[in-house]
């Protein structure tokens, strides 16, 4: 196992120079002049400027500059200075851990309330819960992150504090500890949670019907432990790709839900590095959230592994 | 199940005697949304003690699911048996509460399913697998359990069982991994074993082998065994009576050596006639004409009279009964004398 992780890492190698490549280089596209904007209305010295661009190497070619930058990151763990000499890394840090902590807890909530809910359903398909549970899976899909992050603010953090003196659900910041997470969680994973839900309906609905499922029940075992021993484990194996998949998607996607909530996190870091043309920093942490989703897969991979015998280590 | 066993066995061998399962006028329906299927219609058959019955008949005929309805394990709904009685040595299974049907399933009446590979799970060990029905049924303990599962895959010869029983069903072949299929179903001396189809997923020799295994075992321990197949060789050799079904209903039933010296339904004898022979080498083969009945909506009359060459008018209008031509034969068709006087092909 240990050499299949190895061989992993090292395969992820190439991965992570295609996509940082072709993050620096968009980013490198966008319009407008980072040393310009460093001086905001004023207009800089031109001879000051040119100092600059030597200094952060914006006159060499692209590729070279590409060069400079990972050969930093791979062989020094080294992200860069951002163009007021702040190093990258001190600016990532803290902030991906606010954007773990709240991925993290959207991840437990989806693997909770979604994989809960789906195997109920599942449990009492075609009766009057499974229909409610499918009805509000669709409303939570389709009504947009935005207003689910508003209402729920309002309702369960504003109103409710109102109602019952209690701060039970912090509205914004990270003051309260874990428990600021809770509600931004919530409303992060939600989408995620009503697919989560689906998929896990289907995935239990499908390995009832299968013919190990039959084997089970004829060797006269109780429903209970049909279901809990025989079938649950088999269903729950594709879901494991979606909680792997989805995490990468929970850090990246945490913009509006940190916008909302008023957490410093990467996505709002983000935001205002790709609003300010700090290319280092946005290439910085595009950087390590590949890293991170890299990770993600392979444990999701390994997972896999543990879960389904079929699969060998390759 | 306290009920069922305090019952008195039937005598050993004799074929008149109380049957140890008999099915009496089986009805099964699927409620579908294309409407009511008529899977089963009427379905009556017996197995003694040591006694093999053959069920043969194309596909869609009901095989399967009148086996199902004896295991308890179709899902209701869809399926409803609005008619019939199962008698596992005199008690109505169908009248059992579903406490006690699983105190019968898995421990007295037993199924081998057709394609081992799915029918086994492919998470556990095939040692777990086995075991388990030691630890659940009969409260041993993990070890204990595990010893004996491989005694069992001792029993129907898998090679190396001690190392093996820590092995996934992928990691075997299709017949050793029906062999562990065996050994779970045994494991707990059912009186009844269903296999439905046991061997159509395997290739020829090592159909023969396992077709061997079931018949020792079933010779040792004296088990009742149904054998659901298509395989008119296999049942030549093993069965000692056959039911002929077609669209839901028994056309046919008979000791083998009767039906195969003379069917007296021309289902069965077209059944007959489809089998390759060497002896008829270049030769066409002969294959039965149409298609199966659809159970949504079954022929009038005699279900198999829109592809039957006997047919005369009131086959359209009258079902045919089961017509007793002897005390261990009968066949659903009004002309069963002159299809038995019939020549073969
Ligand atoms: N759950 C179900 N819902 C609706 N119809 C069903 C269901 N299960 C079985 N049937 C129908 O019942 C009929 C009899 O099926 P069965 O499986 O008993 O056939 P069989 O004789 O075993 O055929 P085969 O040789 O193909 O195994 C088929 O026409 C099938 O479509
Ligand atoms: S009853 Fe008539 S149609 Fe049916 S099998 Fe006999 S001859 Fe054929
Ligand atoms: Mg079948």
């Amino acid at each position: 196992m240990g050499r299949y992780v190895i061989r992993r890492l090292i395969q992820a190698i190439p991965v992570l120079l295609g996509a940082t490549l072709l993050i620096f280089c968009i980013v490198f596209a966008l319009p407008g002049d980072p040393i310009a904007s460093l001086f905001g209305d004023k207009r800089p010295d031109p001879a000051i400027a040119e100092v600059l661009r030597e200094q952060y190497h914006l006159n060499d070619p692209l590729l070279l500059q590409y060069w400079y930058y990972i050969s930093g990151v791979l062989f020094r763990g080294d992200f860069g200075v951002n163009f007021a000499d702040v190093p990258v890394s001190q600016i990532m840090a803290g902030k991906f851990q606010i954007t773990l902590n709240l991925a993290l807890t959207a991840l437990v909530m989806e693997a909770v309330i979604g994989v809960g809910l789906g195997l109920w359903a599942a449990l009492r398909r075609g009766k009057a819960t499974d229909t409610v549970i499918l009805a509000a899976t669709l409303l939570l899909i389709s009504v947009p992150t935005l207003v689910t992050g508003f209402v729920l603010q309002l309702v369960l953090g504003v109103k409710l504090k109102q109602w019952t003196g209690a701060d039970i659900f912090p509205v914004a910041g990270t003051f309260a500890g874990w428990r600021s997470y809770l509600l931004p969680g919530f409303v992060l994973a939600g989408v995620s949670i009503a697919y989560l839900t689906r998929l896990t309906r289907t995935s239990l609905a499908e390995t009832l019907r299968s013919d190990y499922i039959r084997t089970a029940t004829a060797k006269g075992l109780s429903r209970r432990r049909v279901v809990g021993r025989h079938a649950l484990r088999n269903a729950l194996i594709p879901l494991i790709t979606f909680l792997g998949a989805d995490l990468g998607q929970l850090m990246g996607g945490a913009v509006i839900t940190e916008t909302i909530f008023n957490l410093q996190g990467i996505g709002n870091q983000l935001f205002m590095s790709v609003y300010l043309r700090e290319q280092p920093v946005v290439v910085g942490i595009i950087t390590v959230l590949v890293l991170i989703y890299i990770l993600a897969n392979l444990v999701v991979d390994l997972l896999y592994a543990v879960l389904d015998p079929r699969i060998r280590y390759e | 199940m306290k009920k069922t066993s305090a019952d008195v066995l039937p005598a050993e061998g004799g074929l008149g005697d109380a049957p140890l399962l008999a099915v009496d006028n089986l009805h099964v329906e699927f409620h579908t949304r294309a409407g009511v299927v008529r899977a089963v219609n009427g379905v009556s058959y017996t197995v003694g003690p040591g006694e093999t019955l053959a069920v043969l008949g194309e596909s869609g005929s009901g095989k399967s699911v009148t086996a199902q309805a004896i295991m308890g394990i179709l899902d209701m709904p869809p399926a409803v048996i609005p008619q019939g009685e199962i008698r596992f040595k005199g008690t109505d299974l169908l009248k059992l509460s579903e406490h006690d049907r699983t105190q019968v399933r898995g421990q007295r009446i037993a199924m081998i399913f057709q394609d081992a590979l799915s029918a086994l799970n492919p998470v556990f060990t095939v040692g777990w697998q086995i075991s388990e029905m030691f630890r659940v049924h009969r409260g041993m303990s993990k070890s204990d359990a595990m010893k004996k599962a491989v005694e069992l895959m001792d029993r129907v010869r898998i090679p190396a069982a001690k190392q093996r029983v820590h092995d996934y069903p992928h990691q075997f072949s299709g017949g050793m991994r029906q062999r562990i299929m065996i050994a779970m179903s045994i494991a707990l001396d059912p009186e009844v074993l269903i296999a439905d189809e046991p061997t159509t997923a395997l290739d020829v020799t090592v159909q023969a082998q396992i077709m061997e295994l079931l018949a020792e075992l079933q010779r040792e321990s004296q088990m009742g065994l149904i054998l659901i197949t298509h395989d008119l060789g296999v049942v030549a050799d093993v069965a000692d009576k056959i039911a002929v079904m077609y669209g839901g209903r028994i056309v046919e039933n008979a000791p083998v050596y009767d039906i195969y010296r003379a069917p007296a339904h021309p289902y069965t004898k077209g059944l007959l006639d489809s089998i390759p022979r060497v002896d008829q080498k270049g030769h066409e083969l002969y294959a039965i004409k149409g298609l199966p009945p659809n159970l949504l909506d079954l022929p009038t009359g005699c279900a198999f009279h829109p592809r039957c060459p006997f047919r005369q008018e009131n086959c359209v209008t009258d079902a045919p009964p089961l017509y007793e031509i002897s005390g261990t034969r009968g066949s659903a068709c009004h002309y069963w004398r002159e299809v038995l006087d019939g020549e073969r092909r």
